[in-house]
């Protein structure tokens, strides 16, 4: 191209010697060719920068995906497999089987009077107190798991002696629902009551051998019967929570499964928080109403009991596991009006002479008010040892057949030392007055363990 | 009456959620870790503190009202949280966590170590699915970040290019921190250690460093006197570096086998929140990294 253009130059100028401004045009067309071949050169220049360019590029990109892969695979080494391979527990039927758990506990209890004799003055009825001597505590069995995409169950079967008769029992039997929105459940089945802090604990959990007298007398244990519940958690910071239930009404302290079978129900508010990162609280009120008809303690008629809780829990960095105090308190008072058959083997003895024309009326009418609480506290030592102390008291009824002077109290200590989660072994005292002739000094030496799935206990 | 449910009323709609998702997180790492991947798009809630064991937590109240508002729940797994954590979404009433989207382990997007080849609670409190405490193993922690993220997307893909941006730079600066670490640790290897808990593992294995002895006599065991007076020898004949514990273990059966062997008891933060140093994920690493550096000079 160049050199064409130089020869077309060379030759124009030869054709025209003569001519200056053939000359100069002779230099004009020569300028530009010139300028026409730079450009071209640069335009040259500019495609062999680009390629080097792209060139670097690659490279780099290159390196970066090398670096990358390196990387990644330390990561992808790390990673689960995208598809697990079947395991061997898929290919039988067992691998949906509920968890298992078991509780078994033991006991040996010395008494300085004998628990037969026991007569709690103003409060007939409730449970029966721990036996003297060697005696198996209550065994529990418990299976639970999700039984579809909506609802929960769970079972537990309790095996236990009963005066000189042993029986297996339906403890819970209940199903929850875990898909209803704004924080409702609904459960239906056999279950203990959400009154109260211990009433919906199970015993394994207590802090002591046995359960505070209150709940001895009042509820026998706990209330549990069967009904359904509904319960609402409220979307607030703080926990706050609402419920209501309905119930069969044929448990301690009801009888009788009153109105066409809905002889009980309840409603109980709860709320609980943290205080820094070293102290937790819950606190609620509850509210229990029966309709009795012929009722253990010889009593028909309505019952109002109604429940105020609280529980105080300080940990060191809030590790409640290994150190720190935990205060409990409940306080009831269980309102009756109706009628107490005076011949009821419970009852407390007739205040007539029964051959009287006046006996013949064996039923007394009685409204009246009995009262009683617990105060608890539990020292945590470390991981393995707790100690706690418990005052007891009830209040009797002023007049009416249940009538009585005396308000029974106890103070219990115990001693309780864990191997791990799932053993423990407890040392417990109770100094316990039930009427004024008549004090109970007991120890108890108590072993409980549970078998099988882990446990996650409520607060 | 009228007046209680009125407030009652006001209480909970006073409380709706101000961000797209709320978040709840088992432990401080993955509280952390879900910081980094979502920046101000979500509300994290952690559980726990560094000061806290997470075995042993209770079902606390507090805990269930955060878990009622939860869209998602961040945990490591692996049965560590089984005491707690089951309650905690039992009681919430919520829907959405229990399982599917809303529940996210991070031990089932990785391979664990550990992994029992027999379940005997003889053996102490071992966990079917493997060694739970991998938070320090820097690439466990990202390909946990991916699967977290993905998770992310899918409860909230209106957010997603943030999502995805986000976990790009952390990508790109946890690889470069891993690196520079790496190279940083590179005298620990080959050093030999006595842990508290068998919470070191996976630190263990990704720097070189070989464990010869646990305080535990047996995983959640408390140490005893017996046991760990047969670590007094295995402390001096094996040439042991360091004594390892986390920020809420109970230091004093390491002191004490410090004090009879001259061997350094080292706390080390263990998660976000350990130390002063460990204010995040980064932090973390190099607080760790720095204290397993102070003990060989």
């Amino acid at each position: 191209m160049r050199k064409s253009l130089i020869m077309l130059g060379l030759l124009s100028a030869l054709a025209h010697p003569a001519h200056a401004a053939d000359a100069t045009q002779q230099q004009l067309d020569d300028l530009g060719a010139r300028i026409k071949a730079l450009e071209a050169n640069a335009q040259q220049l500019r495609e062999q920068a680009a390629a080097a360019l792209a060139a670097a590029q690659a490279a780099k990109d290159e390196l970066d995906k090398m670096k990358a892969t390196q990387a990644n695979a330390a990561v992808a080494a790390v990673s689960a497999p995208e598809q697990s391979t079947t395991s061997p527990a898929g290919a039988n039927g067992n691998a949906f089987n509920p968890a298992i758990s078991v509780i078994m506990n033991g006991l040996y209890a010395y008494h300085s009077k004998d628990p037969d004799s026991f007569a709690r003055a103003g409060f007939p009825g409730g449970s029966e107190p721990i036996p003297r001597g060697i005696s198996l505590g209550e065994s529990e069995v418990s299976l639970a798991a999700n039984i579809d995409d909506k609802f929960y169950g769970q079972l537990t079967l309790s095996y236990a002696d009963q005066g000189d008769s042993a029986h297996t029992s339906i403890e819970e039997a209940y199903i929850d629902t875990m898909t209803l929105p704004a924080g409702l459940t609904l459960r239906a089945g056999r279950f203990f009551s959400d009154i109260g802090y211990l009433n919906s604990h199970h015993a394994h959990t207590d802090n002591f051998v046995d359960r505070p007298l209150v709940y001895q007398a009042l509820l026998g244990d706990q209330y549990g019967d069967d009904g359904v519940q509904l319960h609402w958690l409220a979307p607030t910071d703080f926990y706050l929570s609402l419920g209501g239930e309905l119930f069969r009404g044929q448990n301690y302290p009801t009888a009788g499964a009153g109105h066409q079978g809905v002889g009980a129900k309840s409603a109980f508010v709860h709320a609980g928080g943290d205080v820094g990162d070293e102290n937790s609280w819950l606190g609620g009120v509850s509210v229990l109403k029966f309709a009795t008809r012929n009722g253990s303690d010889g009593f028909s008629g309505d019952e109002t009991l109604y429940v105020a809780d609280g529980t105080w829990k300080w940990a060191p960095q809030g590790n409640t596991k290994d150190g720190g105090v935990t205060v409990r308190s409940e306080f009831m008072l269980d309102h009756r009006d109706g009628v107490v058959d005076t011949l009821s083997p419970a009852a407390p003895p007739p205040l007539v002479d029964p051959f009287s024309l006046a006996a013949i009326e064996l039923a007394e009418p009685w409204a009246g008010t009995r009262r009683g609480m617990y105060i608890e506290g539990i020292y945590r030592i470390n991981r393995s040892w707790d100690t706690g102390y418990r005052f007891d008291r009830l209040w009797a009824a002023g007049s009416g057949p249940y009538a009585s002077a005396f308000d029974p109290l106890r103070h219990s200590v115990m001693l309780t030392w864990r191997n791990s989660e799932f053993s423990l072994l407890r040392l417990q005292y109770s100094h316990d007055e039930l009427n004024p002739n008549q004090t109970d000094n007991a120890l108890y030496l108590q072993y409980q363990v549970s078998l099988g799935a882990h446990g996650a206990h409520k607060f | 009456m009228n007046k209680l449910l009125f407030a009652f009323l006001a209480l909970a709609f006073c409380a709706a959620p101000a961000h797209a998702l709320n978040v709840f997180a088992c432990e401080p790492e993955w509280g952390a870790l879900t910081q980094e991947l979502t920046g101000d798009k979500v509300t994290v809630d952690v559980a726990t503190t560094a000061l806290q064991d997470v075995h042993q937590i209770e079902a606390k109240p507090s805990l269930i009202a955060k878990m009622r508002r939860a869209d998602l729940v961040v945990c490591s797994g692996a049965e560590l949280e089984i005491g707690w954590l089951p309650q905690l979404i039992k009681q919430s009433g919520n829907p959405h966590v229990g399982s599917g989207p809303g529940y996210f382990m991070a031990a089932t997007q990785i391979t664990t170590l550990e992994k029992p080849t027999q379940l005997d609670r003889a053996a102490g409190d071992v966990h079917p699915e493997g060694n739970p405490h991998f938070q320090l193993d820097p690439n466990r922690v990202l390909a946990i970040a991916n699967a977290l993220d993905a998770r992310l997307i899918e409860l909230d893909a209106a957010n997603a290019a943030t999502y995805k941006a986000r976990l790009a730079d952390f990508t790109t600066r946890w690889q470069a921190a891993i690196k520079r670490w790496e190279a940083k640790a590179a005298p620990l290897k080959g050093k030999k250690v006595i842990v508290h808990h068998m919470s070191w593992v996976y630190l263990e294995q990704w720097l070189g460093i070989e464990q010869v002895g646990a305080l535990e006599p047996k995983p959640g065991i408390p140490p005893t006197s017996a046991h760990l007076s047969t670590l007094i020898d295995i402390a001096k004949s094996q040439g042991v570096f360091a004594i390892l514990r986390a920020a809420y273990q109970d230091p004093k059966p390491g002191d004490w086998l410090a004090e009879r062997t001259g061997v350094p008891a080292l706390t080390l933060p263990f998660t976000v929140g350990g130390d002063d140093k460990a204010k995040d994920l980064f932090g973390l690493f190099d607080s760790t990294i720095d204290k397993l550096l102070g003990a060989i000079k």
